[in-house]
């Protein structure tokens, strides 16, 4: 599956995150044409409040 | 003929400037704390702040409605405000570097605010890895400005390791206590040749006020406004706060004296 059909299925709206996959930043425009692998170390994140 | 400070104040407008970008207002506000997004976002209107920095975390999917939660974004008008991401909760160097990426991405620029932190209790700086993530960052084209102590040498260290400011705490993250050290902020504006942000312990209206006068060019601050008992209120007092320091700051005050140099004639006085 894709980063974004990833995201689609965890209901999160990509243009709110961040993606890094096996520590690399992904580019959001590469979303729909990256595969998620068995064992990839993903990270989303998105902003909160804080200081 | 006015020279000097005094001749800033005659310029249409004293403004800001970081990196080569321009602020009107010296005050930047963070998100954290507040009690409703509504809150934030009429403290924020009433700071008159330009710049407002966010937090990076990991979106929660356990929480009901996945990660359709309403996210931080939804509140902030991003075409009113420059969005600045922190590293805020990382301990060590690669933790802020990796999360300053994704703030990148996330946000679409290229600032940061850096904070590497050293201790849990008092959320000192780790002045050494802030190093060295200034270093890394400021190779891969970011505008760093990085939360560290009062200590002048570590500032004119991030200066010359390419920070675009330089951001000294005036007490610990949420203290409330104010300027700990005005002689070291003084010293540090003095010394450094990027701006100034006074950034963490600010607690009321009068601190704000005295990082201004010290010099500072320009002060950041969140819990001294979502934690006051009246947000917006405070925000406003901030924000008048900030302006008159830095109005007396160029106005030049009077030199301190141990004792009285009298205001009237000595001259004619009746009975004398």
């Amino acid at each position: 599956m894709t980063v974004q059909t990833l995201l689609a299925r965890l209901e999160i709206d990509p243009r709110r995150v961040a993606v890094e996959q096996n520590l690399v930043v992904l580019k959001r425009a590469v979303f729909d044409r990256t595969e998620v692998s068995e064992g990839d170390q993903i990270e989303i994140v998105n902003f909160v409040g804080g200081g | 003929m006015f020279t000097g400070r005094a001749a800033a104040r005659l310029q249409p407008m004293d403004t800001l400037v970081i990196a080569g970008r321009t602020f009107s207002s010296r005050l930047i506000v963070g998100t954290g704390k507040y009690s409703s997004p509504p809150v934030m976002v009429q403290a924020h209107e009433a700071s008159g702040a330009d710049m407002i920095t966010v937090a990076v975390r990991r979106v929660n999917i356990t929480l009901p409605g996945g990660g359709g939660q309403a996210s931080l974004l939804d509140y902030i008008d991003t075409s009113k405000y420059v969005l600045l991401p922190n590293t805020a909760g990382c301990y060590t160097a690669e933790d802020a570097i990796r999360t300053a990426r994704l703030g990148r991405e996330a946000g679409m620029s290229n600032w940061v605010k850096l904070e590497v932190i050293g201790d849990e209790r008092t959320l000192f700086p780790d002045n050494a890895a802030l190093l060295d993530a200034t270093r890394v960052l400021v190779s891969e084209g970011f505008v760093v400005l990085p939360y560290t102590s009062d200590d002048p040498v570590v500032c004119r260290k991030l200066e010359d390791a390419g920070a675009a400011a330089v951001m000294p705490l005036g007490a610990p993250i949420g203290s409330g206590l104010g300027i700990q050290n005005a002689n070291n902020i003084r010293i540090i504006r003095e010394f450094a040749h990027v701006p100034v942000i006074v950034d963490a312990g600010v607690g009321t209206a009068s601190d704000a006020a005295l990082a201004m006068e010290l010099g500072a060019d320009g002060v950041l601050m969140n819990t001294a406004i979502a934690g006051a008992q009246d947000p917006v209120a405070m925000a406003e007092a901030m924000k008048l706060a900030v302006r008159a320091g830095r109005l007396a700051y160029l106005a030049g005050r009077i030199p301190r004296k141990m004792y009285a140099t009298a205001s009237s004639p000595v001259e004619g006085v009746v009975g004398r």
